[in-house]
Order: structure tokens, then C-alpha cells, then sequence
């Protein structure tokens, strides 16, 4: 019976990155300890994480913890989700409609959103990036995107 | 003497104009942000970091640490008026300041803030002048093994620190330094852990992290309790403390100065253990010690000189040892490495105009923060009222648009929006964040010294303890983590932090 979930999961975690360190460091030279290859110092690191995680987990069977209150899968998605895509589709269409969705889709992740008061920011957000960061800063992204032939 | 040419030399740069105007911004944007809730300095000053790649790398430094500081202060601002701390340092400031603010007496409290604040920030400024030459000069003898075991005191000393399970801590650390081996090995040419893809040959940006694990995560983690938001804003009444107040003020502010100077040097703590520490221990001895908790100004006036004073004397490990010991110094080491310079010893003597114009800009930005928010205090409290919700999706505007322009690639973004993830599931697990961007950076200077170290040493892995400096930061490292053990210690570690969190 897991009596501590953050230790039990934070474990599974721990080992998933040690043991993966450990496994992809072997295609490069470990060296020695004079002469440290590429291997030599990830190996180690990824050890120890493998046992901190094995410790984690074994713990999280003796040791009781507090539990892991509910996660928020609405606003994890509602603000990742329009992070990615607004990568995604920002040089095909363009700052004028990445941004209003970035805009839009994570203000939806609010218990408060309105429709209203969110295309006024939406207006205002894309009008203030479009001129301090385009125009005053000149980073390189399309206002119209090529895919509307911007 | 010398100390008084170094300070004018220090005062040319930093008055320049365009200096001046920087610090100011960096100062104002930073009392914003400490300000607004739910969003603190790390992840502002991760946001902003691209922007002011464009400057000189003095310019870019005065108006990073203006935002640092600034966000302190900032963050007390909102501890008085609305019991919402706005920085974790500012926790203990709620308990003394509201209660003051509730009496009508906002004014006194906000004074006492501002006066402690400005005097703690005089004399660490003075400290960090008067210490970090000779501390620089002894870190110029270090070797790769003192580097090294310096290093592993630090991360020691975040971990320690750090909320939350010690083991679960230790291992963010070592997540956190293998993150920070992803890319190109200096010394083979190997790409590591980059899976053939190209734009990870370079590694993982530090603002990518950061902004995904501190702005990113952040924000989902707000969005989890919405309803508690609401503010209620007392009135500002009595904008000047009293004669008796000022009394009342003069020994606390010298006590906390000096709890806060001396915690802030230490690697991995900055400003929040001061604060703590100072308000204990005025507790203890003040006079009125039946008022705390009832709106006593000494209750303000100690723990805000001494976040000041920590917030300040944080820069001396930075600037003269090159190690960060928190994820804002952190942040500013990045700036530095992109700026050209080579955090370290080496600074003091090879840029003297760019540590000694650093150094006075902080008074300067201190006066301006005095300066600045005796009048513009209506206007930060209505800066408190803006929603949340119409907070966040302009910060991840921002962040989405600041992340993309350091190398113009949408793959940043993407990693960004990982990061964020991946932070929120930390933070879901108890586990923080800190430690693990603060091992991040360090990751690859690390394997660097222990390269050269072994290298020197002939694979004797005894040096570390061989050398005497080595062997005492080591040793130092070892006790730091002992002392958690000891039941008193990690009890009054765990109240903190639940007063941290409360």
C-alpha cells in the first residue's frame, strides 16, 4: 500500500530521469577519473537520483504523507495547450491571430472569464505586442502569417 | 581611501543617464510586480531578461537587481494594505502591518517599512563595498576543487532551505545539474542527451526554464483557487508615524540591518530567512513584545530592514565568488554569461566600473524606491485591484513572446511549455523549484571544476578534503545539512514555513 503519494510518485520520477541519464550516457566515452569523458559525471548524477528516487518510493510505503490535492487538468491544459499552439501556428498565421487565441483559450482556463472584458484585453494585448515588440523591438515575427500570404 | 575612489568611480557609472533611467525603470517595474499578486521577481525577471540584452551589460545588471529589490519592496507594500505578501520574504511583515493598517495606522507601518528598508539598504550597500574586495581576493587563490566544493556548499545551502522533504529537495538539485549537461560537452564535442535534435546542441536556455517552471507554473497553480482572491483594501490613513513610532522604530531597524546583512551573505538563503529570523527575535526582546501580533511597529520595522539588508548582501557571494544563491542571482549569473562576463573574482579587478557602478546604483535605486512610493502609493493599491484574471493571459503573452526572441525559434516555446509542466507537477508533488534552476546553471561549471580538479590532482578524489579550503566549505556543507537533522532546527524550519505558507 502506498502510504505517501508525493514521495511514491516524486520517486517514480526521479528514477525514470536517473535511470534514463544513465542508459543513454553509456553511448559516450565514460573516461577516467583523470581524464572524465562525456559519460563520466552524468553516470554519477544519474546514480544518485536513482537511489534518491529508490529511497522516495520505498519510503512512500512505510511512511505516511500528505496526500496530493486535485490537480486542475482545465487550467494545465488551458495554459499549456495555447503556449504550444501559439508556437505552432505563429509564423504561418501570423502575430494577429496567434495572439488572440493565446489570448482567449487561457483566459477561458478563469472561473471569471467574460466574453466581454476578454476581447477588450485580446484588442489591446495584440495592438501593445505588435507595436513595443515588432515595431520597437523588431523581433522577427509576421504580423500576417504565410499562410495568408503575410 | 581606496574604498572612497572606488565609490566615485562606482558613482560615475551608475549616475550616468542612461544608468539612472534604467535603474528607475528596473526599480518601478519591480515595486510593480511585487505588487501584483501572483507573480514574484524570478519569473519577471525571466521574462524581462531578453530585453535587456540589448543594453550594456552594466545598464542590464543595475535595472535586473532594481527589479530584485524593487520586488521586495514591493511585495511589503501589499503585506500592510491587504495581508497578501507579495514576496515569501514579506510573510512575517503581514502579521505586524495589517494589524496596523486595520487601526488606521497604514501610514506608520509603511513608513517604518520604507525608513528600515532605506537604512538596512545604506549599510549593506557599504557592506558589500567594504567585503567584497578582500572576500574576491581570496576567492582569486581558489583552485577547481575550491570552486567546486564552494559549489556543492551552495546547492547544500538551497536545499536546505528549500520547503518540503529534504530528500525530495537533493534530488531537484541532481535533476536540475543533469538538465544543465544537455548539449554540447565542452571538452569532447559530444552532443549529449540533445536526441539528434539540433536546436538542443546549445543545451536549454535558463530562461526557458525558468519562465516555464516559475511563470508558466505559476499560473496553473493559481488557477487552482480562484475564489480566495478577493482584496480588501484598508485605507491609508495617518501617512506619518509619530514621534513615539519613530522611537519605537530606531532598535529594531538596527537589529534586523544586522540579522539581515549576515543571513543574506550565506549561500542559498537571500532575504526570507532574515526576515524570519529578525521578527523571532524581536519577539523575544522588544519591550512591547504583548503587542505583536497586535500591530506593533517593531514587528514592521525589523523584518522588512531585514529583507532589505539580505536582498542586498545576497550580491556579495554573486558578485565575488560568481555563485548564486538564489534563482534571481541565478537568473542575473545567466545575464552575465550572455553579457560577455565571466561571473567570479575576477570581476572586481577586470570591471571595476561595472562592480562598483552596480554596487551604488542598488543606494540609488533604494532612494528611489523611498522616493518613489511615498506618493505613488494610491497608485500601487490600485494596481492591487486588478483581477488575476486579467492578469495571467498577458503574462503568458509576454512570456510566450520573450522566450521566442532569445534565439527566434518557436522551439523555445514549445520547451517553455514543458517546463511549465513539468513545474506544476512539482509543485503538485511537494517538491520546489528553486534548488533545481539554481543547479541548473551551475550543472555545467560544475563538471567543468571536477574535470580540472581530478585532472590537477591526478585522479585523487582526496583533494576535495586535502586542501584546507576546500575541505572547510565541504565541511561547512556537511554541518548545513546536519542541522537539519537536529530536531530543534528543522522544527523551527518547518514553522517557518508554515507561517511561509499560511
Amino acid at each position: 500500500m502506498i502510504r505517501s503519494g508525493r514521495d511514491f510518485w516524486t520517486g517514480l520520477i526521479y528514477i525514470f530521469f536517473g535511470a534514463a541519464a544513465i542508459l543513454i550516457a553509456r553511448d559516450y566515452g565514460t573516461g577516467t577519473a583523470v581524464k572524465m569523458g562525456p559519460a563520466y559525471f552524468p553516470t554519477i548524477l544519474g546514480g544518485l537520483l536513482l537511489v534518491i528516487g529508490a529511497v522516495s518510493m520505498i519510503r512512500s510505503f512505510i511512511v505516511a504523507g500528505a496526500p496530493i490535492s486535485a490537480f486542475t487538468f482545465k487550467g494545465l491544459f488551458l495554459i499549456t495547450f495555447p503556449v504550444l499552439l501559439f508556437g505552432f501556428i505563429v509564423h504561418g498565421a501570423g502575430l494577429v491571430i496567434a495572439l488572440p487565441l493565446l489570448i482567449i483559450l487561457s483566459a477561458a482556463a478563469s472561473i471569471h472569464f467574460r466574453w466581454r472584458a476578454t476581447l477588450i484585453m485580446t484588442i489591446v494585448l495584440t495592438v501593445f505586442c505588435v507595436v513595443v515588440f515588432l515595431k520597437g523591438l523588431g523581433i522577427p515575427l509576421p504580423i500576417i502569417g504565410s499562410w495568408f500570404g503575410g | 581611501m581606496e574604498l572612497l575612489g572606488h565609490l566615485l568611480l562606482g558613482l560615475q557609472t551608475a549616475a550616468s543617464l542612461a544608468n539612472l533611467f534604467y535603474c528607475f525603470i528596473g526599480v518601478f517595474l519591480g515595486t510593480a510586480i511585487g505588487v501584483l499578486p501572483g507573480l514574484g521577481p524570478t519569473a519577471t525577471i525571466a521574462m524581462l531578461l531578453p530585453v535587456t540584452f540589448v543594453l550594456q551589460p552594466v545598464t542590464a545588471l543595475i535595472m535586473l537587481a532594481g527589479i530584485y529589490y524593487g520586488s521586495q519592496y514591493g511585495g511589503s507594500t501589499t503585506s500592510i494594505l491587504v495581508n497578501l505578501p507579495g514576496e515569501a520574504a514579506s510573510v512575517v511583515t503581514t502579521l505586524d502591518g495589517y494589524q496596523m493598517a486595520k487601526q488606521g495606522r497604514a501610514g506608520a507601518a509603511l513608513a517604518a517599512s520604507a525608513l528600515g528598508s532605506f537604512f538596512a539598504g545604506t549599510v549593506a550597500t557599504l557592506l558589500i563595498a567594504g567585503f567584497g574586495p578582500p572576500l574576491a581576493s581570496v576567492a582569486l587563490k581558489f583552485g577547481p576543487a575550491e570552486f567546486f566544493s564552494l559549489m556543492v556548499l551552495g546547492l547544500v545551502a538551497s536545499v536546505v532551505l528549500a520547503q518540503g522533504s529534504l530528500l525530495h529537495a537533493i534530488g531537484m538539485v541532481v535533476l536540475g545539474l543533469l538538465l544543465g549537461l544537455i548539449g554540447t560537452d565542452v571538452n569532447s564535442g559530444t552532443q549529449r542527451f540533445t536526441f539528434g535534435v539540433y536546436e538542443l546542441a546549445d543545451g536549454i536556455g535558463f530562461v526557458t526554464v525558468a519562465m516555464g517552471m516559475f511563470g508558466l507554473g505559476e499560473i496553473i497553480r493559481n488557477l487552482e483557487n480562484e475564489e480566495g482572491r478577493s482584496v480588501m483594501v484598508t485605507k491609508i490613513t495617518g501617512l506619518w508615524p509619530t514621534r513615539e513610532d519613530f522611537k519605537r522604530m530606531v532598535a529594531p531597524i538596527l537589529r534586523g540591518t544586522a540579522i539581515g546583512s549576515v543571513l543574506g551573505i550565506l549561500p542559498g538563503s537571500g532575504s526570507i530567512l532574515g526576515s524570519f529570523a529578525a521578527y523571532a527575535v524581536e519577539k523575544k526582546v522588544s519591550k512591547n513584545r504583548a503587542e505583536f501580533g497586535k500591530g506593533a511597529i517593531e514587528g514592521v520595522a525589523a523584518p522588512e530592514s531585514a529583507n532589505n539588508a539580505g536582498a542586498q548582501t545576497s550580491f556579495i557571494p554573486l558578485l565575488t565568488l560568481g555563485i548564486p544563491s538564489n534563482p534571481v542571482s541565478a537568473l542575473m549569473v545567466g545575464a552575465m554569461i550572455v553579457h560577455g562576463i565571466q561571473p567570479g573574482p575576477s570581476v572586481i579587478t577586470e570591471q571595476p566600473a561595472l562592480f562598483w557602478g552596480m554596487i551604488v546604483s542598488m543606494w540609488i535605486g533604494n532612494l528611489f524606491l523611498v522616493v518613489l512610493n511615498y506618493p505613488l502609493i494610491g497608485m500601487w493599491v490600485r494596481m492591487i485591484m486588478i483581477p488575476y484574471q486579467f492578469l495571467y493571459p498577458g503574462i503568458l503573452v509576454f512570456c510566450a513572446i520573450g522566450v521566442f526572441s532569445l534565439n527566434n525559434a518557436t522551439f523555445d516555446v514549445y520547451f517553455m511549455g514543458l517546463f511549465g509542466v513539468l513545474g506544476y507537477i512539482f509543485s503538485k508533488l511537494g517538491c520546489e523549484a528553486a534548488p533545481m534552476l539554481l543547479a541548473f546553471i551551475l550543472g555545467p561549471l560544475m563538471e567543468e571544476y571536477l574535470r580540472r580538479a581530478m585532472l590537477l590532482s591526478r585522479g585523487n578524489p582526496w583533494v576535495f578534503i586535502q586542501r584546507p579550503i576546500s575541505a572547510t566549505l565541504l565541511a561547512l556543507a556537511v554541518l548545513a545539512m546536519c542541522s537539519v537533522l537536529i530536531p530543534a532546527f528543522s522544527k523551527t524550519r518547518e514553522e517557518a514555513f508554515v507561517e511561509g505558507s499560511g
